[in-house]
């Protein structure tokens, strides 16, 4: 797969709103992945809490959207906790899953459910 | 006018920078501005004042039109105020006759308007003329020279400052907190990048120092308070009692075999135990026992009193005392070095709570040959070979919003190390390295990190560690491989954490004593980043080593025989001259109130009590103000800054 990189307008409206909307300072993420090695919910993602700021500053906004980790992020806040640049990523994902509600996008379907969780849910 | 009822005779020299200040302020109307101002017989610019023909032209001007002192409008005076001094000396002019109207920092560059920034220029230039017109010419002051330095911390940065100032053929102090000289190098396995092992380099540079006939050692010294100036300072130093005269002792260790009392072993990083009264390691400088006074059972005979009866050369004296005695030097090195931050900050991994989670300083102790294993890499718990070895990097560094903000620099290259040296102790055990980055930007460095992955098959996982935790008797780490987009979680026998370089414990009252300065970080300040990387603000102060930042051992040596260097200028000097802008007292006016003594921030003002006025020690003054500012009756006046010229200065700004 090729990834035409592109920081153009739309990227930067992208990125400025994901700011404006978390008040997190997206830019300021240097890819340590510490979120993602504490984050008890890495397992069932596709893409880890690192790659999501990642994802978000290279403006690559309908990866974001179409990510399965925006619905299973917990909000648990540990990222936070251990992130040593103070980025709140649960913030972060709550503003992309904001933006991602009115492109119909407001939950993950039945069908993506894990069949070893099918039976516990109602 | 001048103070003597003297006309003046004044030039004014405007200079454009270039575009600097040319492209803001209109010089040209500025030099017109000035023509026939009070005073100011002669008014030009130019385009770089300081420039060769720039500085010829104010020369040949002064000579021609019979000047008697001169302003330059141009950059601030850090930069060019010497230049032009030395232009004026030239003509056989006095050097405080000039004066520099900063019309670049505080215009052009914070300006976009140029009308106005002109009418400041004209401004600024006027104001220098009226404190021009009241300019005295001043001489310096002139002092001695004590040729002796102190130096405060005995590891190689210390080691190495004294072996040079010696070498140089001056006298050199060197005082050292603990019983004795080495610091941190002298408990390094091996060093990178070439895998010397640290004793055999450390040693004979710790015997050469103690044999050195120009260098005094003072173990178990401190540094009690500071007095005096550049050049001419008085230290008080207190000695410790070792209660063991070093001059004696002959090192038997029959008083270490009697001794009942064991405690931790601060050189092998508490790996192991010594006795109350104990040598800290065999190469020991001076080689001498120590009683340790904290953890001895009491002096009293009655209590324990067992090494002195075993003490065949009668080494061992109960009734050593504190004392403090004064000496006089003239520079001081500060060469303290640094301490590792505490593992207790890292509570997600364990903090001090799991044994065989342990910070680099400990594993090199557990490398090394002289260390509690004998060499063996073996776990602190249960004395296991470790056969799978986690190494963490960046703990506590790098992290502004939880620990400290800066990159310890070395941790990179001794966690590599560590790596490979494991891997040479235990070739079947597996070594993993959790990193950021790794920065290896130094002369073989980056050679030797390919070398740990080439050759040792390292392991390197590019991602920081969020939790170690015990599981039974197993260790567990999570991690993630942002490479691959893995979280990670693995067992490990041995954690080493890669911990932040902190300042000294305890440095920060030295630094009040000595009124150095340090950063937000709490490294010793030097006095200009790239240009006195090695001189402290404070005059007759020079920074060796770790106490400024955290270094490898060749930038710490490099530093150290810079920084004597620097000694060496101030040594070669006849005499210092002192800034002679300071604030006298006018005895007539001063009402002995005393309150510039306690304003005063250099110590230069005392209160004669007999006569009931203020006295000052000019070489003391650095010309500040703040007394002369706080004087409620006008007797404290700054040479070449009286109230006077202040005021006509203002009044000249308000006239426009
Ligand atoms: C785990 C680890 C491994 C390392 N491996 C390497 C390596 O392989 N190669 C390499 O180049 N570098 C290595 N280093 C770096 C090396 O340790 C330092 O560069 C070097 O030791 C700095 O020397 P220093 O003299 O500045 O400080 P220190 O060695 O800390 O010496 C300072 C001295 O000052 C004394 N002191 C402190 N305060 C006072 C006071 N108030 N009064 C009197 N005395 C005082 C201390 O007791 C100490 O003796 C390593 C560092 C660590 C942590
Ligand atoms: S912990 Fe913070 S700095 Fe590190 S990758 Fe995650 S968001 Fe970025
Ligand atoms: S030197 Fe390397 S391990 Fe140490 S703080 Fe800097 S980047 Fe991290």
């Amino acid at each position: 797969m090729r990834t035409i990189l592109k920081l153009g307008k739309q990227e930067h409206r992208f990125i400025d709103r994901i700011s404006e909307l978390s008040g997190e300072n997206v830019y300021s993420c240097y890819q340590c992945g510490r979120c993602s090695a504490g984050c008890p919910m890495a397992f069932e993602m596709d893409i880890l809490p690192n790659q999501l700021i990642r994802l978000v500053q290279l403006g690559e906004e309908e990866a974001l959207i179409a990510s399965k980790t925006l619905f299973i992020c917990a909000s648990c806040f540990t990222c936070q906790s251990r992130c040593p640049k103070g980025i709140n990523i649960a913030n972060v994902a709550e503003a992309i899953r904001y933006l991602a509600e009115p492109k119909g996008k407001d939950h993950f379907g039945p069908d993506e459910v894990p069949a070893e969780l099918a039976d516990e849910l109602p | 006018m001048n103070g003597n009822g003297k006309k003046k005779r004044i030039g004014v020299f405007v200079c454009h920078c270039g575009v600097n200040i040319a492209g803001v302020v209109d010089v040209e109307r500025v030099a017109k501005a000035l023509e026939g101002y009070s005073g100011v017989s002669f008014s030009t610019h130019y385009i770089y004042m300081c420039s060769e023909p720039g500085q010829n032209m104010i020369l040949e001007t002064i000579r021609e039109e019979k000047l008697d002192s001169i302003i330059v409008a141009a950059c601030s005076p850090t930069l060019h105020e010497k230049t032009f001094q030395s232009v004026i000396e030239l003509a056989g002019l006095n050097p405080y006759q000039v004066e520099i109207a900063n019309i670049r920092e505080q215009d052009s560059w914070v300006h976009s308007d140029k009308e106005k920034a002109t009418l400041k220029a004209i401004k600024i230039v006027k104001s220098m003329v009226e404190k021009v017109l009241q300019n005295e010419s001043l001489e310096p002051i002139r002092v001695g020279v004590t040729r002796r330095a102190l130096v405060i911390g005995a590891g190689i940065s210390g080691i190495q400052s004294a072996l040079d100032i010696a070498d140089h053929g001056y006298e050199v102090l060197l005082v050292e907190k603990n019983p004795s000289i080495g610091g941190h190098m002298i408990q390094l396995s091996e060093t990178f990048p070439t895998l010397d092992c640290s004793q055999c380099i450390m040693t004979p540079k710790m015997v050469e120092a103690s044999r050195h006939p120009n260098i005094r050692i003072l173990t178990y010294h401190e540094v009690e308070s500071i007095s005096g100036y550049v050049g001419n300072f008085k230290v008080k130093i207190r000695k410790k009692p070792r209660f063991v005269d070093p001059d004696k002792c002959t090192m038997c260790a029959d008083c270490e075999d009697v001794c009942p009392q064991i405690v931790s072993d601060e050189f092998n990083m508490g790996l192991s135990f010594r006795k109350a009264i104990y040598l800290p390691f065999p190469q020991a400088v001076p080689g001498t026992y120590t009683l340790d006074i904290e953890n001895c059972l009491g002096l009293l005979p009655i209590r324990c009193g067992k090494c002195k009866e075993v003490c065949e050369p009668d080494a061992i004296n109960y009734d050593d005392q504190e004392t403090v005695f004064e000496e006089e030097v003239g520079a001081v090195v500060v060469s303290t070095g640094y301490d590792l931050y505490d593992l207790n900050h890292l509570g997600e991994f364990g903090g001090e709570k799991y044994e065989d989670v342990i910070n680099g300083l400990e594993f090199e102790r557990i490398l090394s040959a002289s260390g509690p294993t004998g060499g063996e890499v073996r776990r602190p718990s249960d004395g296991k070979v470790p056969k799978n070895v986690v190494f963490i990097q960046c703990c506590g560094s790098r992290d502004p919003e939880n620990h400290n903000p800066y990159c310890s620099k070395i941790c990179c290259m001794y966690t590599s190390k560590h790596a490979m040296l494991y891997k040479h102790h235990v070739p079947d055990g597996n070594a993993t390295v959790f990193y950021i980055d790794v920065r290896t930007g130094g002369k073989n460095f980056e050679e030797f990190y390919q070398r740990t992955i080439d050759e040792d098959q390292v392991l390197y996982v590019r991602g920081k560690v969020s939790k170690v935790y015990k599981e039974g008797d197993k260790i567990i780490v999570w991690g993630v491989d942002t490479l691959t987009g893995r979280k990670i979680e693995m067992e490990a026998d041995l954690v080493v954490l890669a911990m932040s370089m902190v300042q000294t414990d305890g440095v920060n009252e030295l630094l009040k004593k000595l009124r150095i300065s340090s950063d937000a970080n709490g490294w010793l300040s030097e006095a200009h980043p790239k240009l006195r990387p090695v001189e402290s603000l404070n005059a007759g102060f020079y920074l060796a080593g770790c106490a400024h930042g955290p270094k490898d051992i060749p930038e710490t040596v490099s530093q150290a025989s810079a920084a004597v260097a620097k000694v060496g200028d101030l040594f070669a000097q006849e005499q210092l001259l002192h800034e002679p802008t300071v604030v006298p007292v006018d005895e007539d006016l001063c009402s002995g109130c005393g309150i510039c003594v306690t304003i005063c921030p250099y110590s230069a003002r005392e209160l004669d009590k007999e006569k009931g006025v203020v006295k000052v020690n000019e070489v003391l003054c650095e010309g500040c103000g703040a007394c002369a500012a706080a004087c409620p009756s006008g007797a404290a006046q700054q040479r070449n800054q009286t109230d006077d010229q202040i005021f006509s200065m203002v009044r000249a700004i308000l006239r426009g």
